[in-house]
């Protein structure tokens, strides 16, 4: 079966400076993959290159055996390639209700309701806030909008960067367990980036470990949750 | 404090020595700052001297005024301030329901500007009127037209633009140029005008897609000035600065004409006397009319993708990127759609004029009309319409305000220090409402009711 996404050897700068040496990584339908890495390491721009901003130098990325590499952002998004970008990106001023949405302006709202009474269940807390502006939302609250807006695009393949990033233990595990929810129950294909690796590990069927642009390791992730070097790498210092 | 406090007739006696304290101190200061600029003055003589004029009264005067605003303010507005502070908090917000006025006040002043001409010819005369009409009225209706206009550039899309009145010259230029050459009508050149204006916004759009906040405010300031430069020294064509001259009148849809020979005359036909106040009283309900169009598309609009595109837009490009939505056609339709009711407003002012010259398209207006945008708070049209009121109406009755003479000497002219005032204001209005009269954006879309939460609680906006 070919994979849903595919990076193969790509390189991307910022100026001179390279970000990514030639990273390949794949991601099966259904699956959920999770990178993990020290601050710097590349993770974040791997996530952006796949959307397209900044776009990569060398190499290619193939979704659905499309060559998705040169592609601009938006039209990414087109293909259903979900992102909740890294410091969640919300409309501040806007609604709850609207950042949904905004999400959901692929379809021009065609699945507009039955998709936000599933997001509602999904996060109970946005249907209490659902007229509140974003930007007066508690960073957990965000970062579910952030996805359920993502969500509402009816994504093939869902891309997270950091969803634990600022918050607090309890609110992750509910993050991390409605992500898990959707891919058990709709197959949702899940891409996530995380510097939380324990508990990100736990989740993914399989994972990668960044280092200095480069894809050092790979398996999956109860595997590397096991292996004594990423354990010392990652996860000293107790379970997060 | 407490003894203070626990005798209310000593707190009142302490009150008023402290204000009279800072009155003082307010006086001095006040005479420190004015006494050579003030006071003093330099001046020629008959065999050219320079020499000093003593003018002790006026900084009297400034003295004066100083202690006794600082007087008043410490004895009286402070404390009140305070009590309403305390009050306010006090009060739950959930609790304020909104009087009927302030729910229904759209209706009204609609209402109120549809009776607007008739009341005021039946107030001053049809003569009379034309004064209340046409500076009042028709005056504040194209700003609010404009700053509407303008609106959807800067307070949806978040695009600053300064050159504005470039698309505004555009539309003035376009009705006067080719009504003179080619004798088409009002009607016919207003709809070609708004076009024309667009695409202009089209030609200012591209260069500047990437560009945002102050970058983007330089280049539209730039491009205002191009436009104002090119009418002025392309004089084959806009005659330079001595303007294009005997633009046509706007007719009735060509039923009347407003034309003093023609033989469909409005005041002919209907056996009325001669007045200009007619075709005034015409315009005032073609530019209402023309607003109105604007607030209708703009509230239309705003529900529809391409408007809840332009508001994500002012949020976060990166994020509407992501949501797949083409920040370029965006922005793009964002500044055709600005410039064409620009275009319209130009139109319809060369024919209310009936002359255009590059004297009116000048920096100044794009920055009054930024202003009202910015006092009215941004996206709120109903903000924007009564800061167009104030801003314009308030610079208007400024020329009848013959009273002040009388304090200030026969030389006094209040019209100069209308700039003057006018900044007093900004400063005003930004200290006390710093997201201008109506702050708060009201959401667009609602699953069951409305429940509202001031904007202020939520973070400034960026670009």
């Amino acid at each position: 079966m070919t994979p849903i996404l595919q990076v193969k050897a790509v390189e991307t700068y910022y100026g001179n400076i390279r970000a990514l040496a030639g990273v390949d990584v794949e991601v099966q339908k259904g699956e959920i993959v999770c990178l993990i890495g020290a601050n710097g390491a590349g993770k974040s721009t791997l996530m952006m290159t796949i959307c397209g901003s900044p776009q990569a130098r060398t190499g290619q990325i193939l979704f659905e055996g499309r060559d998705i590499t040169r592609m601009p952002t938006h039209e990414i998004a087109r293909l259903r390639i979900a992102q909740s970008p890294e410091g969640r990106r919300i409309f501040p001023r806007m609604t709850v209700y609207e950042n949904l949405q905004m999400g959901a302006s692929l379809d021009n709202l065609k699945y507009f309701d039955e998709d936000v009474e599933k997001m509602f269940t999904l996060f109970p807390r946005l249907k209490e806030r659902q007229s509140q502006r974003g930007g007066t939302l508690s960073g957990g609250e965000q970062q579910m909008l952030s996805i359920a807006r993502a969500l509402m695009a009816r994504p093939k393949l869902l891309l997270l960067d950091e969803p634990s990033l600022g918050l607090a233990p309890l609110i992750v595990k509910g993050i991390f367990e409605a992500i898990r929810k959707l891919n058990e129950t709709e197959g949702l294909t899940v891409f996530l980036v995380e510097q939380n690796a324990f508990a990100a590990l736990k989740l993914s069927h399989r994972a990668y470990v960044m280092v200095n642009g480069q894809v050092t390791m790979t398996g999956g992730g109860r595997e590397l949750l096991a292996n004594p070097e990423v354990r010392a790498a990652y996860l000293e210092g107790g379970r997060h | 404090m407490a003894t203070v406090s626990a005798n209310p007739a000593r707190a009142e006696a302490s009150s008023t020595a402290r204000a009279l304290r800072e009155a003082v101190f307010a006086g001095i200061i006040a005479f420190g700052l004015f006494v050579l600029y003030v006071g003093l003055k330099t001046d020629q003589n008959i065999s050219n001297e320079l020499i000093l004029v003593q003018r002790w009264g006026l900084l009297a005067i400034f003295v004066g005024v100083a202690m006794v605003a600082r007087f008043i303010g410490v004895l009286y507005v402070q404390p009140f301030l305070k009590r309403r502070r305390t009050a306010k908090s006090e009060a739950s917000d959930l609790e304020l329901q909104p009087s009927y006025f302030r729910r229904n006040f759209s209706t009204i002043a609609i209402i109120a500007l549809v009776l607007y001409p008739p009341l005021m010819v039946a107030l001053f005369g049809t003569q009379g009127s034309l004064k209340w009409v046409d500076n009042f009225g028709i005056q504040i209706l194209i700003y609010v037209m404009l700053a509407w206009g303008l609106n959807i550039v800067v307070g949806l899309a978040g695009l600053l633009d300064l050159g504005y009145v470039a698309f505004y010259a555009v539309g003035a230029y376009s009705y006067a140029l080719l009504s003179t050459h080619l004798g088409l009508s009002f009607w016919v050149l207003l709809p070609l005008s708004g076009l024309l204006a667009a695409v202009w916004g089209m030609v200012l759009g591209f260069p500047v897609l990437r560009l945002r906040g102050d970058y983007l405010a330089i280049v539209t300031l730039a491009f205002g000035e191009i436009i104002r430069l090119v009418l002025i020294n392309w004089t084959d064509v806009t005659q330079g600065t001595f303007g294009v001259s005997g633009v046509a009148k706007a007719s009735i849809f060509g039923i009347y004409s407003f034309d003093v020979g023609a033989a469909n005359n409005f005041a002919k036909v209907w056996g009325l006397p001669m007045s200009a106040a007619y075709y005034k009283i015409f315009l005032f309900y073609v530019i209402l009319a023309l607003a109105l169009l604007t607030a209708f598309v703009t509230i239309r609009l705003r529900r529809m993708p391409v408007g809840r595109a332009w508001e994500a837009l002012r949020e976060d490009e990166i994020a509407c990127r992501s949501l797949g939505i083409n920040t370029v056609t965006t922005k793009l339709t964002a500044f055709a759609t600005g410039a064409m009711f620009g275009g319209f407003a130009g139109s319809f002012f060369a024919a209310r004029q009936g002359f255009v010259s590059p004297e009116s398209f000048v920096f100044l207006e794009s920055a009054v009309i930024l202003a009202i945008v910015v006092l009215g708070g941004m996206g709120s049209l109903v903000g924007i319409a009564v800061a167009a009121v104030l801003m314009i109406g308030g610079t208007e009755i400024l020329r009848e305000l013959t009273f002040l003479k009388a304090v200030f000497g026969p030389d006094f002219t209040p019209e100069l220090y209308r700039m003057l005032i006018f900044g007093l204001a900004m400063v005003v209005v930004m200290v006390l409402k710093p997201r201008g009269f109506v702050g708060s954006r009201e959401p667009s879309a609602f699953l069951h009711e409305r429940k509202s939460v001031s904007s202020s609680f939520t973070k400034e906006g960026h670009g």
